[in-house]
């Protein structure tokens, strides 16, 4: 079945792809799949379903959720004007961008925590209002609104890219106001790229944890997020419980992915 | 509209991206230059940056090499699997860092599967070096690939099949027409490769065990110095990792431009 190719090295390169990714890859997934059935199916449900591991992970996947649905407004904003205008600085401003992808996740988490703590920059000036974010579940939804920020602009950049002028420029001869034209023609041509910039960014802020924990407090069921859980399974020598939190991690966001997926594939075939 | 939309913009870059940059350098100044000096001076912080250069210097070659193979198996040929293939090796991106360093304790671990039979030889990978270099390596898998298989694909196979005609031989025709062709995009894989390396904190948090001079990568060792209420120490570490950062961005933007792409990925 392997299209005939005048190149050689298909054989030995295809091996050793397949070997690394056996190792490094597969063998890890399959002891992450197995181990938790070593607590007999009555005992992974418990595991699962305890009140402390369902608070976790409603507060994951729901901060996660929140911050990439504000992320999508924010992210729009961003890359619209970083596409479409042109203004000094903008060079820096696209690298700007990448900077929570680039900077790392400990250091995100230490530094916003600082930001945001009673005497930091950002915490002197909330405080008079009565908020408080650092050590609080609101903690948790900035820091994952800065690691997703990155996902949603560069999803939607090359589609704004791609936009023909061409329909706006007719909507606005036949007299649509620009708002008419962003509500009829822009959105609804964004709306797929808006939903998998979404998900990139929920995909990316469900599982993670250096940049949170730092400062969401980690008080059990309040600002306890579900990866932090696992790390406290596994120093109570508790494998086969972090396992089978791990796996119900990996198989919701999957799931979540899934759908996203699923969803968006069908605008684009009404769309086309 | 456009002025305000454009200062809106300005304004959210630099309350949400510039200002968490800016806070790391001027806690870490906070005591001047003394405080950065003396936490330099610390055998543990030294320690620690060595360590993450270890790391690195081990994963990202090992990653380099196999991602090329990767991109050459499916960048250069049809067969079936060939889809599945690609989402398995970027699999780990949407993995959680935790349960990136989770599988490797259920395999090594002291309850591990191979963890028992291995300490009896003496061998030890969790809470050591080795543990450490598999969750980076984990975390990392898919950088080189994902850059160069789409640029490969784009190539096409053109040059090496005249390489090949004329008399060039498999190996001649990879030294000689393919890396040249894909300098940019290998280097620009490496990058990424290399800065998630280095930066790397819940894997590698989860198999580390904090030995404090011993198991602790740069981002271990902001945490147990933040931990510790050492804040100039831990943001001056954390000055350095976001030196690291800056520099990947600027290298980054430079490639892009050799590269003749935009805005690619930066994941």
């Amino acid at each position: 079945m392997i299209r005939q190719s005048a190149l050689p090295g298909i054989a030995s390169t295809l091996g050793l792809t397949l070997l690394w990714l056996s190792l490094i890859v597969l063998l890890p997934l399959v002891a992450l799949v197995l181990r938790p059935w070593e607590l007999g199916l009555a005992g992974v449900w418990q595991s699962i379903t305890a009140p402390r591991v369902l608070a976790s992970l409603r507060l994951s996947f729901g901060a996660a959720a929140l911050a990439a649905a504000l992320n999508v407004p924010i992210g729009l904003l961003i890359a619209w004007v970083m596409v479409r205008y042109r203004f000094p600085g903008r060079n820096l401003a696209d690298s700007l961008i990448d900077m929570p992808l680039a900077l790392p996740t400990a250091v995100a988490g230490i530094s916003l925590t600082a930001l945001f703590a009673p005497h930091g920059w950002f915490g002197v000036l909330l405080a008079p209002l009565g908020l408080k974010v650092a050590y609080t579940p609101l903690g948790i939804l900035i820091a994952l609104i800065f690691v997703g920020l990155p996902f949603v602009v560069r999803t939607l950049e090359p589609v704004i890219m791609d936009l023909p002028l061409e329909a706006e420029e007719v909507a606005a001869t036949l007299g649509a106001t620009r708002a008419q034209i962003v509500r009829r023609i822009i959105l609804p041509a964004l709306m797929p790229a808006l939903l998998a910039g979404f998900g990139a960014a929920l995909a990316r802020s469900v599982g993670e944890y250096g940049s949170v924990i730092f400062i969401a407090g980690n008080m059990p069921m309040i600002s306890e997020i579900a990866p932090l859980l696992i790390v406290i399974r596994l120093e109570q020598l508790d494998y086969a419980g972090a396992a089978a939190l791990g796996l119900v991690m990996l198989v919701a966001s999957f799931a979540i992915l899934l759908l996203l997926n699923l969803l968006q594939r069908r605008m684009n075939i009404r769309h086309a | 509209m456009r002025a305000a939309l454009t200062a809106l913009t300005a304004i959210l870059l630099v309350v949400l991206l510039l200002m968490p940059l800016a806070v790391v350098f001027t806690e870490a100044l906070r005591h001047g230059l003394d405080g950065v000096l003396d936490t330099f001076a610390e055998p543990d912080a030294i320690a620690s940056i060595g360590l993450t250069l270890i790391v690195a210097a081990v994963t990202v070659p090992l990653n380099a090499v196999c991602g090329t193979a990767a991109a050459w198996c499916i960048g250069r040929f049809r067969f079936p699997g060939r889809g599945m293939l690609m989402t398995l090796i970027e699999l780990p991106l949407t993995v959680s860092p935790v349960i990136s360093g989770l599988v490797w304790v259920l395999l090594f671990g002291a309850n591990g599967w191979f963890g028992p039979i291995l300490n009896r030889a003496g061998i030890q990978i969790i809470f050591a070096v080795p543990g450490l270099i598999l969750a980076t390596t984990f975390v990392t898998f898919p950088f080189v690939a994902r850059i160069l298989i789409p640029l490969m694909e784009q190539q096409g196979v053109a040059e090496e099949e005249a390489a090949l005609t004329l008399g060039a031989t498999g190996w001649q025709t990879f030294w000689r027409v393919t890396l040249p062709n894909i300098r940019w995009g290998l280097l620009y894989g490496v990058l990424l490769c290399n800065a998630r390396a280095m930066g790397e904190f819940g894997a590698v948090s989860v198999v580390s065990g904090h030995v404090r001079g011993q198991t602790m990568t740069m981002p271990l060792q902001v945490e147990a110095l933040f931990n510790d209420y050492d804040w100039v120490g831990a943001f001056t570490i954390a000055g350095l990792l976001s030196l690291l950062a800056l520099l990947t961005l600027a290298v980054k933007a430079m490639l892009e431009w050799r590269i003749g792409e935009r805005g690619g990925p930066l994941l």
